[in-house]
């Protein structure tokens, strides 16, 4: 619970840097393709998309495994920071797309220039992302006033626990129904897809795919750092008291949902922040994004990395993913099935994910050795440490 | 005086119909007498060279009630009645459906029905597009037409005959009045009289006579016939545009009338707006009650409570196949398969909820957070098993025959399979209640959900208590998804349409309560059938899911929570 970082941690967080930073996009550019350490273009995106998986998970923990609110919401916050770089990325296609006209293709198709004619088709509220510092600011404002306005009409009616979850689940839900029309100007079904550039890099070529894998990096690290520096310090701890007592924080003279409301509004900005570095890399955000299932899926990798650890999340949402990609190819019908097992499985087998599970195999190791040695007459082994200080003997 | 001779009318037209009986028998017997008659009108009017005889011998065919002249009438407008020159002139023929071979068939004269043979009596053979056609001008196809029309009012189906009677009203054709009213006078089924009424007054507006016009107008109204709408509007919109042609009393008449009418389609559109909300709302309230039992009483979040409801659905549609391969598709035996259906659906279900409970969630009542997560991955198996076994298409759920048609009452059509979801709902809810305050298990249910510990302390098994709730509430979805294969496509993903929207409604009903898990279906249900003919069914959901959230700001713990002391809760 230190508030410095650990010399044995600050030496692990610069290897994975340098790995991340360094040695996985040189693999990727100088090391000829034959070769055995080469890394191709395609694991530098998929990577990529997984290091933006890991900065959600992080959210998601802050909240969850910190806070105690499991917010099924997060999707929701990933998205909107998607479409907000998207909508720049859409208008940087130019004459570029199928239709040759100024405006992104689907406003053509949709006959947008009757309805917003003063502009050219385009409806107003899309006319600043032509910028992409207000595209930028949008990343982080938009789901941070959601999540505001959200947040505070939930904390400060005490909604908590199970509703709270309900509750963003059907806004979730919800924003995407809203998102599949085609009068919410974002594309519908289809959503906003085939970007050309972004600042003026051509997105199809290797370099910015490496650019951008280590721009997700960075962003993955800068995360880690300010979670690891707000776990650390006052506000953390009673932060972690909200999720163990939240009354008696209370009483205490804390107002705890404002807590909480700064906790939800800074994961959904951390969420935003991902989804717009996960936009360009995948080349398209669409409303399925936000299906409740998402939501899931991303507090399952919390679960399974290990909640409550920040190093836990990132490990689980590579890990996960990571199984999904080779599940999907390998045997695509079973997936569903090993992603339901795994929900089952890490919360009845495993509540501390991967990262407890070391902790957790030395105890029932433990616990097995002692029970051999004793002798049946002998009191039941309670505590496992005083047990193998006796085998010790 | 005016008393005496419309007494009089109505004294003749008794006689007439007591006419008709008596000799109807009389015209049965005749049949093979009249069926040469019919065949000899149907050659001479095919034969008749000035066209407004022709004309006159159609109208006077369609009055003839023998299905030959409509099978004639229409090969002769689509030009299938062919002229074969015979020693002693033409000889109108039809040919028969078959053909061999060479695709030629043999030629039906009009006449006798006989093939058409040679000199040396040989049967002839023809093909279709050697021959010529029994010529046929606009006006004269235009009578034929009419003629079956008219002949179509002797369809034994009174359905039938109603839809053809208002199609021969929608044409206006002042010509076919008087056969219509004659018709009218035999007619006995109530609706198809009605409907004749509305096709009279329908032809009476294009009359000149303008006390004939308003009353036509009038009747109109005093119908409230909604059939009659864009007549009515079409006439005062001509009215007002051109008050010479038609006349000021006309156009008073049909303001008037159309405003009755209006406000007939008024009532019917908020009547049957309320039903549809109250139907929508059963479905919810049966969808729901087995999640206000696990959620509200016992506090554990079953993610996978609308696969309950898939289980039941596809059960439905087991169940119906198995009765299918015993009794064939129709019949009674095999509607008898629906009630099994529901019964089959509870115990299926119940028994998955009762392997989820005893293997994933009784580990989890401490941690609702987790059974949440838990049961989202039971819900993922569960959804690729279905898909695994029955394909990710929608299967195919019929409904038996007495769930089918509509129960029309003043315009306003009540679906029966709607119909029985409402009361159906109403059968699970008192069930539920009974369950829950009349018996020991109910009893045993509430003692656990209050405080858990203290009922085992005094002896109630807590675990069978669980056990036995949670198959319960299970089983309730499985109906409930029985239920709604009745209503919606049964596939793979039934169930997740469904889970917010349950959710929903035990939220904002407040946990625990079922006064309040009836108030919130109805709230939603209603309040989203009203919303949707405004902005959609999209909107109108987005709608209520954010008036939900802004209600818990009003009532954080639902309509009517349960009162506690605990802090906690």
């Amino acid at each position: 619970m230190g508030r410095t970082i650990k010399l044995r941690e600050q030496w692990i967080l610069a290897l994975v840097a340098f790995v991340g930073i360094g040695v996985v996009p040189a693999l990727n550019a100088w090391v000829p393709a034959d070769s055995l350490f080469h890394i191709s273009d395609f694991r530098i995106n998929l990577w990529g998309k997984y290091v933006c998986y890991a900065v959600l998970a992080l959210g998601v923990n802050l909240l969850w495994g910190y806070t105690g609110l499991l917010s099924l919401g997060q999707c929701l916050f990933f998205s909107l920071g998607g479409y907000a770089l998207g909508m720049h990325l859409m208008l940087k296609i130019g004459r570029l797309g199928q239709y040759k006209a100024d405006i992104p293709d689907f406003m053509v198709f949709l006959e947008f220039d009757k309805r917003y004619p003063a502009t050219g088709g385009l409806p107003p509220h899309w006319v600043p992302f032509h910028y992409i510092g207000v595209a930028l600011i949008a990343v982080v404002v938009v789901p941070a006033v959601v999540a505001y306005l959200f947040g505070w009409l939930a904390f400060r009616s005490r909604i908590k626990g199970v509703y709270f979850s309900i509750l963003s689940q059907a806004l979730t839900y919800a924003s995407m129904l809203m998102f599949f029309r085609n009068d919410f100007t974002f594309g519908g079904n289809n959503g906003l897809t085939d970007f050309k550039f972004l600042l003026g890099f051509d997105l199809n070529q290797p370099a910015t795919k490496r650019g951008l894998f280590i721009a997700s990096m960075l962003l993955l690290l800068s995360v880690y750092l300010v979670c690891r520096w707000l776990t650390g310090t006052k506000f953390g701890l009673v932060q972690r008291a909200i999720r163990d007592g939240e009354n008696r924080v209370l009483f205490s003279g804390y107002a705890t949902a404002d807590f909480k409301l700064f906790v939800f509004v800074l994961a959904a900005v951390i969420a935003g922040l991902g989804g717009a570095l996960f936009v360009p890399q995948v080349g398209i955000i669409n409303p399925s994004e936000m299906a409740p299932d998402k939501s899931l899926e991303a507090v399952v990798w919390c679960a399974v990395g290990g909640r409550g650890s920040l190093v836990g999340p990132i490990l689980g949402a590579i890990c996960v993913n990571a199984l999904k990609s080779y599940a999907t190819r390998a045997f695509a019908e079973q997936w569903l099935y090993i992603l339901g097992g795994l929900f089952i499985v890490v919360v009845l087998f495993m509540p501390r994910g991967l990262v407890g599970l070391p902790d957790q195999i030395k105890a029932i190791w433990r616990t097995r050795l002692a029970s051999r040695r004793v002798t049946p007459s002998d009191e039941p082994s309670v505590m496992p440490s005083k047990a193998a200080t006796r085998t010790d003997e | 005086m005016s008393h005496l001779s419309s007494s009089g009318w109505k004294l003749w037209r008794q006689c007439r119909r007591v006419l008709f009986i008596l000799m109807a028998p009389v015209l049965l017997a005749q049949n093979p007498n009249s069926e040469a008659k019919v065949r000899k009108l149907l050659v001479e009017a095919v034969l008749e060279a000035d066209e407004t005889r022709q004309i006159g011998l159609v109208r006077q065919l369609s009055q003839l009630p023998d299905p030959l002249v409509g099978t004639v009438l229409l090969a002769w407008r689509q030009g299938g009645v062919f002229l074969f020159d015979g020693p002693s002139g033409p000889v109108p023929f039809l040919l028969e459906t078959q053909n061999d071979p060479q695709g030629k068939a043999r030629g039906l004269q009009l006449v006798d029905g006989e093939a058409l043979r040679d000199e040396k009596g040989t049967e002839l053979k023809f093909q279709a597009s050697d021959l010529t056609a029994a010529d046929t001008t606009s006006r004269l196809r235009k009578a034929i037409k009419t003629s079956l029309d008219l002949l179509a009012l002797a369809n034994p189906d009174p359905k039938m005959r109603r839809d053809a009677v208002l199609k021969l009203g929608q044409d206006q054709d002042l010509e076919i009045l008087k056969p219509l009213q004659e018709r009218e006078l035999t007619e006995t089924n109530a609706e198809v009289k009605r409907a004749y009424v509305e096709a009279i007054s329908f032809i009476e507006l294009a009359s000149d006579d303008e006390a004939i016009r308003v009353a036509a107008v009038e009747r109109m109204g005093a119908l409230r016939s909604l059939n009659s709408l864009s007549f009515l509007q079409k006439l005062v919109s001509d009215a007002t545009a051109n008050p010479k042609k038609y006349g000021a009393a006309t156009l008073k008449a049909a303001r008037s009338a159309l405003k009755q009418v209006q406000d007939h389609q008024g009532w019917v559109n908020t009547v049957g707006t309320g039903f549809r909300g109250l139907s929508t709302s059963a479905v919810l309230l049966v969808a729901a009650l087995g999640l206000a039992i696990t959620f509200g009483l016992m506090g554990v979040i079953n993610m996978a409570h609308g696969e309950m409801m898939m289980v039941g659905a596809y059960t439905t549609y087991l169940v119906q196949n198995q009765f299918r391969a015993w009794f064939g598709p129709s019949g009674a035996s095999f509607d008898a398969h629906f009630p099994v259906a529901l019964a089959v659906s509870f115990l299926a279900a119940a028994m998955v909820g009762l392997v989820l409970e005893r293997g994933v969630i009784r580990f989890l009542y401490k941690r609702p957070l987790e059974s949440l997560l838990a049961t989202s991955g039971v819900s993922l198996v569960l959804q690729q098993l279905f898909r695994s076994i029955f394909g990710a298409a929608n299967v195919q759920v019929g409904s038996p025959s007495w769930l089918m048609g509509n129960l029309a009452i003043s315009d306003v059509q009540f679906a029966y399979n709607r119909l029985f979801v409402i009361g159906f709902a109403f059968f699970v809810l008192l069930l539920t209640y009974l369950l829950l305050t009349r018996t020991s298990l109910g009893l045993q249910i509430r003692a656990v959900m209050q405080n858990r510990s203290m009922a085992a302390a005094l002896g109630v098994r807590a675990d069978r208590v669980n056990m036995m709730t949670f198959a319960f509430g299970s089983g309730l979805a499985g109906m409930a998804g029985a239920c709604l294969s009745q209503l919606a496509n049964v596939g793979p993903s039934l169930g997740q349409s469904y889970i917010v929207d349950c959710f929903m409604v035990v939220v904002l009903g407040g946990v625990g309560n079922l006064v309040g898990t009836v108030t919130a279906s109805l709230g939603i249900g209603v309040t989203d059938q009203m919303l949707q003919p405004w902005i959609g069914a999209v909107l109108g959901k987005i709608s209520v899911l954010a008036a939900i959230i802004l209600f818990l700001q009003w009532r954080p713990s639902g309509i009517f929570a349960t009162r506690s002391r605990s802090l906690e809760g």
